[in-house]
This record gives C-alpha cells, sequence and structure tokens, in this order.
C-alpha cells in the first residue's frame, strides 16, 4: 500500500524531536480527525532554515510526511520554504495512496504555521504566506471532494 | 527466522486441513448439479442434505431451516431487506444497535430511504445493549429487532436470550448477526427464541464464500434471489457444494472442540489482557471483561495512531486490526467505539488481537514485549504525548 519511500521514513523518521527555544513553531491538525503535526524550525539570522523538528500523532502517512517534510526545508530561505508544497512532499516520498493525500496537506500546513510564528515573533512579513488554517478538517473537505 | 504471528481470526481465519479435504472431492470428482435427476447428481444432493442437518443440529433445529447464501453480509441483508418487504403492511418500525456490524446497519439506512423507520439502540460503556431499552423501543408497528449476538470489534456478548424472550412476548420477528459467535461459543436457537440468524463460514475456520441464514419454520419471508428452486425455492443459484461440505465439516470440528477451545483461549486472553493492562501505561481495555468473545482482546493506547501500530506489529511479523479512521477511508474511528463512548481521539488508537486455537502462550509474550517498545516508540514521537507528559508527569 505504501512506497518503499514512505515505508522507509515511517520506519526511520528523520528529525524527531522537540526543539528548545525555536524561531519558529507551528501546530496543525486535530486530534479529532485523528492527525496532529508540530513542526519547529530553527531559523538563523540570514533567514534561512538551519534545521527543522517534528512530532506527529497520525498514520503511517503523517509520520513520513512530517519526517520528509523536515528534510525538504533544511538548508533552504523561509521563502523556498514555502515552495515545499504538500505535492512536492508526496513526490519526493514516490506517491501516496489517494485516501493519504490529506497527510501531505498536514505537512505543508505544519510548515506554513510555523513559518507564520516565525514572522510574526520577528515582526516581518514572508511574501505569499497565509495565516496558519486553524481547522484542517475543513480545508480537506474542499481538497478532496 | 521472522516471526509470523496471526491474531486477526475475526477478520478471517485458515481453513482446516480435514475441511479441505472434505471439499476436494466435491470440485473434481462428485461435481453433479444437486439438482439433476440422475444418481450423479444425487450423491451431490446427499452432500448438501447432510451438511444442513449438521448445521441445523449445531443450532439445536432442523436441517430444512438452514438456508445456503454466500456469506454472513448476504444473510444480513436478506433477513432484514425480507422481512422488512414481507411485513411492511403489518409495520415499518425496526430496532436495532449502534454497534452492528455494517451489514445490518447501512441495510437499515437501505430501508430508511424506502420508508422504514429504524431506532438504533445506545449501548453502555462496555458495548451490552440493555433489553429494556429493546423492551421499551417496541412499538405497535415495530416488525424487527435486530440485535448482533456478539460484537465484531470489541467481542462483547449480548444478552441475546433475554431481548428473544422479549420480542417473542410481543410477537416481533427477532434476527441476530451470529457471524463472530457461531462456531466460538454455543446458540440454542429454540431456547433463545432467534427466529432469523446469519452466519459465516470463513470465521471458523472454514472457507470463505458460503454462510447461512436460519429462518424459523413458517416464518413468511421473501425471497432475496429469484431464478431457481433451490434452498426451497427462497435463494437461488446452484448450490456451492463444496462450500457447504466445507461448511458443515467446520461446523462439525467447531462444535466437538468448543467447550475446550473456550477454555484455552479465554485462559490466554485473560493473560494477554493482565499483561498489556500491567505493562503498557495509558492503556485501556474495550469491551465487556468477562461477557466477551473468547478470542478477543481489543485495547485504546492513549496519544497513538491505529494504522501506525499496525504497520509497526508488521513489521515484526504481528497481524491485528484497528478501528482507526486511517484503516477505514474515512475520517471517523469506528462507529462502536464512538457507540461505547470514546472521544475520538482515543478511538484512533485501538488495537483488536483477535486469538486462534493455534496461538501458543509464547506468542502472546512476543506480542506484549514488541506492543510496548511500539507504543513508546510512537508515543516519543506524539506531540499529544509530549504535551500531556509536560502537564501531568513532571
Amino acid at each position: 500500500m505504501y512506497s518503499e519511500k514512505v515505508m522507509d521514513h515511517f520506519q526511520n523518521p528523520r528529525n524527531v524531536g522537540e526543539m528548545e527555544n525555536p524561531s519558529g513553531v507551528g501546530t496543525v491538525g486535530n486530534a479529532k480527525c485523528g492527525d496532529i503535526m508540530r513542526m519547529y524550525l530553527d531559523i538563523d539570522d540570514n533567514g534561512i532554515i538551519r534545521e527543522a523538528k517534528f512530532k506527529t500523532f497520525g498514520c503511517g502517512a503523517a509520520v513520513a510526511t512530517s519526517s520528509m517534510a523536515t528534510e525538504l526545508v533544511a538548508g533552504k530561505t523561509v521563502q523556498e520554504a514555502l515552495e515545499v508544497t504538500n505535492k512536492a512532499v508526496m513526490e519526493a516520498l514516490d506517491g501516496l495512496p489517494p485516501v493519504k493525500v490529506h497527510c501531505s496537506l498536514l505537512a505543508e500546513q505544519a510548515i506554513h504555521a510555523a513559518l507564520w510564528d516565525y514572522a510574526q515573533k520577528n515582526n516581518i512579513t514572508i511574501e505569499g504566506l497565509e495565516p496558519p488554517v486553524n481547522d484542517i478538517e475543513e480545508l480537506e473537505e474542499e481538497e478532496i471532494y | 527466522m521472522k516471526q509470523f504471528i496471526y491474531l486477526d481470526n475475526a477478520a478471517t481465519t485458515r481453513v482446516r486441513p480435514e475441511v479441505v479435504d472434505a471439499m476436494l472431492p466435491y470440485f473434481t470428482e462428485i461435481y453433479g448439479n444437486a439438482s439433476a435427476v440422475y444418481d450423479f447428481g444425487q450423491k451431490a444432493k446427499q452432500a448438501l442434505d447432510e451438511s444442513r442437518d449438521i448445521i441445523g443440529g449445531s443450532l439445536h433445529t432442523k436441517g430444512q431451516n438452514i438456508y445456503f447464501t454466500a456469506g454472513g453480509s448476504e444473510a444480513d441483508n436478506w433477513a432484514l431487506k425480507a422481512t422488512a418487504e414481507a411485513y411492511r403492511d403489518k409495520g415499518r418500525h425496526i430496532i436495532t444497535t449502534k454497534i452492528e456490524h455494517h451489514a445490518v446497519l447501512h441495510t437499515c439506512e437501505y430501508l430508511e430511504k424506502n420508508g422504514f423507520e429504524v431506532t438504533y439502540l445506545d449501548v453502555d460503556a462496555e458495548g451490552c445493549v440493555n433489553p429494556d431499552d429493546v423492551e421499551a423501543a417496541i412499538r405497535p408497528d415495530t416488525i424487527l429487532i435486530s440485535v448482533m449476538f456478539a460484537n465484531n470489534e470489541i467481542g462483547t456478548i449480548e444478552p441475546i436470550q433475554q431481548i428473544g424472550e422479549i420480542a417473542h412476548k410481543y410477537n416481533v420477528i427477532f434476527h441476530t448477526d451470529a457471524v463472530q459467535a457461531y462456531g466460538q461459543i454455543p446458540i440454542d436457537v429454540e431456547q433463545m427464541h432467534i427466529d432469523l440468524l446469519s452466519a459465516s463460514g470463513h470465521k471458523l475456520n472454514g472457507p470463505k464464500g458460503i454462510g447461512f441464514l436460519y429462518i424459523r419454520e413458517g416464518l413468511k419471508l421473501r425471497s432475496l434471489i429469484h431464478g431457481g428452486a433451490q434452498e426451497r425455492k427462497r435463494r437461488a443459484g446452484t448450490e456451492n457444494i463444496p462450500g457447504i461440505v466445507g461448511l458443515a465439516k467446520a461446523a462439525t470440528i467447531a462444535m466437538d472442540t468448543m467447550e475446550q477451545r473456550m477454555e484455552q483461549e479465554t485462559s490466554l486472553r485473560d493473560y494477554l489482557i493482565d499483561r498489556i493492562e500491567q505493562e503498557i501505561p495509558f492503556a485501556k481495555l474495550n469491551g465487556h471483561r468477562t461477557k466477551r468473545l473468547p478470542n478477543n482482546v481489543n485495547f485504546c493506547f492513549r496519544f497513538i495512531e491505529g494504522e501506525s501500530m499496525l504497520i509497526m506489529l508488521d513489521m515484526v511479523g504481528i497481524c491485528g486490526s484497528s478501528g482507526s479512521a486511517c484503516t477505514s477511508g474515512s475520517l471517523d474511528p469506528s462507529h462502536v467505539l464512538l457507540a461505547i463512548g470514546l472521544p475520538h481521539e482515543i478511538a484512533h488508537g485501538s488495537l483488536r488481537l483477535t486469538l486462534g486455537e493455534d496461538t501458543t502462550k509464547e506468542q502472546i509474550d512476543y506480542v506484549v514485549d514488541e506492543l510496548s517498545r511500539i507504543v513508546a516508540k510512537l508515543r516519543s514521537m506524539s506531540p499529544l504525548y509530549e504535551d500531556y507528559a509536560k502537564k501531568h508527569l513532571s
């Protein structure tokens, strides 16, 4: 059901954990629908993401997309990190089963939420960044149906 | 060597070699059509009749009241749709529960779209239906009560005899979905006042694709499949003789070994429950502790999600199942876990392990050891556990 890459990232997730004093942190999803993702970003003075860490409550796809998302954003500028979309995460994982596409959406949202937190803390504007969606369910409905 | 421990016997079971041996001649040797006049066909007919009598005997009724179907879902559909159709002039009210299998629930929803009214009874926190609630829900226009014998997810055994007595008292037809119970625990359709009973072959080490509906003698019921005189014109289609013979063989063995299996499985089940409760924190047993199928164990592990657990168990050779949304393809977790009052976030972390007659204590020990490790690993990744630990464990 899952690709080898998804299984690899599920079995050996990269960058699991918390971060002391992160530059930005974002939590998305809700326990009711079975997925919660928390993303921590460490961003240097030049706006480059030094490190990303995550914690996830969710299925195999949720864990694998979190792991892949942290790998994809590391080393990028905050502007570049915005381009790490759910499609990019899915492609990097060699695809996901159709019923699991919504999990990849959560990864994109988690990155955006962490970036938003960073922007708020530093009083800056990141071009193209929308405020985080609190109710992920609403968004899923639109994307899926 | 990699382990292989199959603990999903509520999903399906291994066909016993004796069952396969009993079936094989009916594929290549005695393959005649049981409806044919010649002796060759009559040999198949004889096997059919004998099988029917065996199944009837296992339920304390006559063989002629057993109608073979392609499985449990068909039997459930037949029982509900045909009763509704046959008695729609008498009334249009049906009583069932919130924890039925989808073969019953979705059929009820279909009937609701076709002019019937359905009462879905609540269950208590252990999944038990209260017979008083059944009685209170009966109306003058109630034509059918359908309550499962034992629940497929949490293993709770329902008070079928009491509900049967109530149905009998009010002259309402009583159906029970016994797919999980048949062959596992004793059933007596006479003593329990059961009018209709569904069962399936592959849950008791028999073949897939065969099941039956027991219909009380004299009960008026419409046919579900038209097109032939088979099954007393009530279920057309050339009989699946190999499947029927296999089901009868599986039932014979299940009845002969029931007492000993119940004892053995109950003891292993309780050992598994005890070890999990002692060794894994924040684990909650779902279902009734004693009024429970001998082979069923169902737990919720807080702060983690079921599908992740299943994948990690699979990696160490253990087959189980979960009621999490991610294993169902919908956003909602199991309707059974929600009906016993679990919040969504806890219901997502459920794990069902269903033992078989071959399950050993060594296997159970291995499963608990691996499960402890897996739950700890997933919790270490979970933001919910992190938050909880910060609040409560510091």
